[in-house]
């Protein structure tokens, strides 16, 4: 089966590909970037590779950058005084201001992590240091007493629910959270009575990785600010896929991760407020974050550095930088109509018999993100028959296992598109999951 | 036959679509014998089995039962594993526990040894799942629920 002769000029489907901002020409010329999508799985079958809400595909830039920096540049940076340490600190620092510029902060508010789950975590550390005295009066916000409230939401990925509950358990806090309504968005009906005088942090997903829903970050971050609540944002799934910014939007934390938007693994972001980041007392401690260290007692160097204990992963967040350039090249504005586009190819996966979205069946305010589950047959099942046809999916919970429970399934399967996912591909997972119950004998 | 069609044999949807053993059955204590229950999770993809044994005094399987949700792998290997110890001694769900366990290493090529392909019986049928990673452990959920049910039933123990 080749993916390419199921959509035929004329086609419906490929008008509208046309239409978006990202034309056929451009689509093709990006997924020549990537070199992975040229192989075939299964024996021979084209990959059609709609897992990038997982992990995205790198685009051969990326990787060319991080080689080269290995190649030519290798060296730790902010130390030494030699060529190699100069220019490999240039490259880390450039690359900052990269991702700083997508995402429409400043440079000395991105402070590199691990990834996006080690970010949420910073913050919540911030919280525990902070209350156990660390930080000093200038952390007084960031302190917590009995009877103080958390609020996430039923949505959230466990990397922005599991760090709350371990701070409420940690401070004697008391974790809360806004439903999901029966279409997967967030049902905001007792907002005012969830976000109160006591929220001290209100964190949320702005796309959820099962749903695809993207949340609406203006109300929830009035909501915390009427209260003088800090707001986070797990930025995971927007910032890969959608013009995000992050001072506008307002928000005072987010994380976001490298491998997610085309860049390595091994490397994400987190934002802060300037101001907030200058008061919060460091988690992970160590060499290079510091300033004056005696035996006694130590300094610690101003943010982004006092969140960068030990030698960094600096190959990584160069490559990051270059994955934030080659999407800014791209246009986010038309990556996003591009995944409009693919979510409603997806939507219509609805008509097939058995087949249940979960989440908003309308592509407004969603991304191209869709979990369903087919009658009488299980994910794990599901995604087994579409990867014998080279169809690539995610099964299982999605680290997302209240949200799962709110809608009565323990997996979903899900498909995701990233910005070189075709509408080809796209009609030819929904060709192969209508044969799916047929495969199990489900009537 | 596909690959896939060796993974879903025939006999597995079966199985899954008519499981043996479904529904858990109270343990009644009956004199001399021993029971054990097991709550075993696969946490990567939500699958779950509760299983039930009764062991008599002889030290042979008298029944099992178990309650269960997940793929279609893992609820037919539960059915077939019950229908092949009911009625061992416990030597015997050892031996078979071992040799289930080489055939899921097996990488698709299966134990290459009629006896014991014989004694496993329908279980041979999961030799396909084999050649998938991701879906040995699916396979084995049922039997580290029974081998965890034999241990808190103390039958291992007296054996």
């Amino acid at each position: 089966m080749t993916t390419t002769a199921t959509v035929r000029p004329g086609d419906p489907a490929l008008q509208a590909a046309e239409s978006g901002s990202l034309s056929t020409t451009e689509l093709a010329a990006v997924r020549a970037d990537f070199p992975l999508l040229e192989r075939t799985v299964r024996g021979g079958k084209p990959l059609v590779y709609l897992d990038s809400a997982a992990t995205s595909q790198k685009p051969q830039v990326v990787l060319d950058t991080e080689v080269d920096f290995y190649e030519q540049r290798n060296a730790a940076v902010h130390r030494g005084a030699h060529q190699l340490a100069e220019e490999a600190t240039e490259a880390f620092e450039q690359a900052r201001a990269a991702v700083a510029a997508f995402v429409g902060a400043d440079e000395g508010e991105i402070v590199w992590q691990p990834g996006a789950t080690a970010a949420i975590n910073v913050v919540a550390y911030a919280f525990s240091n902070a209350t156990l005295g660390r930080g000093g009066e200038a952390a007084a916000r960031f302190r917590l007493a009995p009877g103080d409230e958390i609020v996430v939401t039923e949505a959230e990925h466990h990397a922005n629910l599991v760090p709350w509950q371990e701070l409420a358990a940690r401070t004697g806090a008391v974790l809360r959270w806004i439903p999901v309504a029966d279409d997967g968005r967030l049902d905001l009906s007792g907002l005012d009575s969830i976000v109160t005088e006591r929220t001290r942090v209100l964190a949320f997903g702005h796309v959820s990785n099962v749903t695809g829903a993207i949340a609406p970050v203006a109300t929830l971050v009035a909501a915390a600010r009427r209260v003088g609540a800090l707001t986070v944002l797990d930025a995971c799934q927007s910032v890969p896929n959608m013009p995000v910014d992050l001072h506008e939007l307002g928000v005072d934390f987010a994380a976001f991760s490298g491998h997610k938007m085309l860049g390595p693994t091994g490397v994400g972001a987190l934002y802060g407020r300037r101001e907030l980041l200058e008061a919060m007392p460091p988690t992970v401690t160590g060499g290079s974050m510091v300033e004056v260290v005696t035996m006694e007692a130590t300094t610690y160097a101003p943010p982004p550095q006092r969140f960068e204990a030990g030698t960094q992963m600096v190959a990584q967040a160069v490559g990051m930088g270059c994955a934030a350039e080659y999407l800014g090249e791209l246009g986010m504005a038309g990556v996003a109509r591009h995944e409009t586009e693919l979510a409603a190819e997806m939507l219509k996966i609805a008509d097939i018999p058995g087949v249940r979205v979960i989440g908003p069946l309308d592509t407004a305010d969603r991304l191209a993100v869709v979990s369903f589950v087919v009658d009488g047959v299980h994910a794990h099942d599901v995604g087994q028959v579409l990867d014998d046809k080279g169809i690539a999916v995610r099964v299982g919970h999605h680290c997302a296992q209240p949200l799962h429970r709110r809608f009565g399934v323990a997996a979903t399967a899900r498909a995701s598109a990233s910005v070189y996912t075709t509408v080809e591909e796209v009609v030819a997972f929904r060709e192969a999951l209508a044969g799916v119950r047929a495969f199990f004998g489900a009537e | 036959m596909s690959t896939l069609e060796q993974m879903y044999q025939q006999v597995i949807l079966d199985h899954a679509k008519y499981p043996v053993g479904r529904g858990l059955v109270d343990l009644a204590s009956v004199e001399g014998h021993l029971a054990g229950e097991s709550h075993q999770v696969n946490p990567t993809c939500g699958d779950e089995v509760t299983l039930r044994v009764d062991v008599t005094p002889e030290g042979s399987v008298a029944g099992v039962s178990w309650e269960g949700q997940g793929c279609s792998i893992s609820q037919a290997s539960v059915s077939v594993m019950t229908s092949l110890v009911e009625g061992a001694d416990l030597d015997e769900v050892a031996r078979l526990d071992g040799l289930f366990h080489d055939l899921m290493s097996s990488r698709g090529k299966g134990l290459g040894d009629d006896d014991a392909e014989d004694a496993l019986g329908d279980a041979t049928a999961f030799t396909g799942v084999s050649q998938y990673p991701a879906r040995i452990k699916c396979a084995l959920l049922g039997w580290a629920a029974l081998k965890d049910s034999l241990a808190r039933s103390g039958a291992l123990a007296t054996s």
